[in-house]
């Protein structure tokens, strides 16, 4: 199972540092979520990680060689990548755009064999997608092709996946489900999933690490019950919320209350 | 996996729909090589002297035992098809697919509807070099000024290149405003000239507005390979083009090295579209209507798209120059005037009709 380590590394924008001195590898068959708010570097990790945005110091190792130097097949052939509110063509057909996701295994006049059109159609039925396999880009909603992304990465048969916000445009079914299919890939397939998300909840029931990002540095990394706290939470998105274990498996679970209610409770608590 | 849910009879299903529409390639390239054969059948039997299509098919088919047509001898026939109109209906033909697989190609590449094998300046380049063949103090040989033409061409788009470059990548923005400049810079230059030429400035209007009535197999010969070239290399990066009607981070992440491509692209498009135009002059709008057309019959996907570009262009810019040849004969309209007649009209039905379903 191929593996990346980031040594120092640095990222920037032209002149403007996105992300400083970051150190971390990932491991197989982990599901690692990167979490902060926004503007604190999490795409630009995910990017880094693809090698698409080169390290200005330190580097990002594929396999213990620099990923600026390995070709992009080779990387597309371990490394896929769902990238945030990605542009479609509008006339390309769904099946169309997740088969995109074989163009690293496919020979020079770029036809598909059987196996590749199956290996598409598959990852579309795991993202719920097969009835729109003929259906045209434009004629399909935002959270569909939400779907249409994932099921192109899964049809890249990478052995890592770094996935950006993949649940944002989802209803809270689909978010579960895609949950459940990126662990049972880790599980099953030895996968490394890296995914950046918003949602702290979902990140800590669903990840097996926590890396938290803040002023484009790494503020702190572990399990969930490690990283994720009322404080933390505090100092990193200046958020007051309040954080308990979970009812059913005690992952730590963020409570937020509106300041309303917040005034409302102390006032009953003066009143008591 | 237990989140398949869709029986192996649905993903059959879907997995033969799609196979059906990857044979549709073949079918329409036959189809298309069809009416290509036609459109050669039917240019050669127009002009001064009409010949009956089973003359010319039997021309064709036999040229060893042809026997004739009524009042025109065999010999008159053959010589007519052969050395004054084949030629120049292949040439056309090669000049068409080269127009309309660079204009595809570039259209992909640039992500851009109004993208033409012209965005490069290289027609502009094309023309100065021609114009400043044709001006020259001392009587310059005919043949030369399609190489100075040439010549002048690749050094624009080379020019255009050096100054698009950013870094070790090839932004498609600045591409295509250096493009525009220097192509203005140009035409400027050339207009210049052609105000100052005196009496040639006829026979350099004329060039410049696209014309095959030069047209011998000596060009025919020469242009062929650089257009063939030009035309599988590009052909060649159908998929990667496919992928990078994403944007290009997507394309990247899906393994094509997107900077190579547009080199690749660029320069394919780059030699075609100069040994096409280095003979015959700018003719315009095939490069730009022909894609959309074939766009508009049979999908996005460039595997399809570039070889029907090149089929489609063939057989307009033959049924122009056909048109144009014939229309007034004996005298002639430069082709340039009759794609742009057949083009402006059908180019803006398509951008009020089908705006949703053209890119």
């Amino acid at each position: 199972m191929v593996k990346l380590i980031l040594k120092d590394a640095t990222f920037s924008y032209g002149r403007n540092i996105a992300l400083q001195s970051v150190n971390f590898e990932t491991r197989a068959g982990e599901l690692l979520g990167i979490i902060g708010p926004n503007g604190s570097g999490k795409t630009t990790l995910l990017k880094g990680m693809a090698g698409l945005l080169p390290a200005i110091k330190g580097n990002v190792m594929f396999d213990s060689m620099n990923i600026t130097r390995v070709e992009r097949r080779i990387i597309a052939k371990k490394i896929a990548l769902v990238p945030q509110n990605a542009v479609l063509p509008d006339l390309f057909t769904a099946l169309e755009i997740v088969l995109m996701g074989r163009t690293p295994h496919l020979g020079l006049l770029g036809y598909e064999s059987e196996k590749d059109i199956h290996i598409a159609l598959e990852a579309m039925d795991i993202t719920r997608t097969v009835h729109l396999a003929q259906r045209r880009v434009n004629e399909i909603s935002g959270g569909e092709k939400q779907r249409l992304i994932i099921a192109r990465a899964l049809a890249q048969e990478a052995e890592i996946l770094l996935l950006d916000e993949p649940t944002a445009n989802l209803d809270i079914n689909y978010q579960i489900e895609v949950f459940h299919v990126l662990d049972k890939l880790c599980v099953d397939n030895n996968l490394t999933v890296v995914a950046a998300l918003h949602d702290l909840n979902l990140a800590c029931q669903f990840c097996h690490r926590l890396v938290m990002l803040k002023d484009r540095l790494i503020y702190k990394q572990g399990t969930p019950a490690e990283v994720i706290s009322s404080s933390t939470i505090k100092e990193v998105f200046d958020a007051n919320v309040h954080v308990y274990p979970h009812p059913v498996n005690s992952l730590p679970v963020a409570y937020v209350t509106s300041n309303m209610e917040i005034n409302k409770a102390k006032n009953l608590q003066w009143i008591v | 996996m237990e989140f398949k849910i869709a029986s192996e009879n649905v993903l059959a299903k879907e997995s033969k729909q799609y196979r059906f529409s990857l044979y549709k390639v073949l079918i329409a390239i036959g189809g298309f090589s069809f009416a290509l054969f036609c459109a050669i059948l039917i240019s050669s039997a127009f002009g001064s002297s009409n010949i009956p299509f089973h003359s010319i098919l039997s021309l064709l088919l036999s040229p060893v035992s042809f026997t004739g047509a009524e009042n025109i001898s065999p010999a008159s026939i053959s010589t007519i098809v052969f050395q004054v109109r084949l030629p120049r209906i292949i040439m056309s033909g090669l000049v068409g697919a080269a127009l309309g697989v660079a204009g595809a190609a570039y259209q992909g590449m640039f992500r851009n509807p109004l993208a033409d094998p012209y965005l490069t300046g290289i027609s502009q380049g094309a023309a100065l070099g021609a114009v400043v063949g044709f001006i020259l103090p001392f009587n310059v040989p005919a043949a030369l000024i399609p190489v100075l033409s040439f010549i002048s061409a690749i050094v624009c788009v080379f020019v255009v290149y050096s100054i698009a470059r950013v870094g070790n990548t090839l932004p498609m923005t600045t591409l295509i405003l250096a493009g525009v400049a220097i192509g203005a810079f140009l035409a400027s230059l050339t207009s210049y000239l052609i105000i100052t030429s005196g009496d040639r400035a006829h026979g350099i209007i004329f060039w410049l507005l696209g014309t095959f009535s030069l047209a011998d197999w000596w060009q025919v010969s020469i242009m062929t390979p650089y257009i063939l070239l030009g035309i599988i290399i590009i052909c060649l990066y159908a998929r990667p083009l496919n992928v990078m009607q994403l944007d290009e981070d997507q394309a990247r992440q899906l393994g094509i090295n997107t900077e190579k491509v547009k080199l690749v692209i660029l320069s394919a498009a780059t030699i075609a579209t100069a040994a096409a135009v280095c003979f015959c002059g700018i003719i315009g709008f095939i490069g730009i209507i022909v894609p959309h057309l074939v766009r508009i019959l049979f999908g996005p996907d460039y595997r399809l798209l570039l070889p029907l570009s090149a089929l489609t262009g063939a057989i307009l810019l033959i049924v122009a120059d056909t048109i144009s040849r014939t229309m007034l004969s004996p005298s002639e309209i430069p082709v340039g005037i009759i794609t742009a007649i057949i083009g402006v009209p059908f180019f803006l039905y398509v951008l009020r009709t089908r705006k949703k379903a053209v890119f």
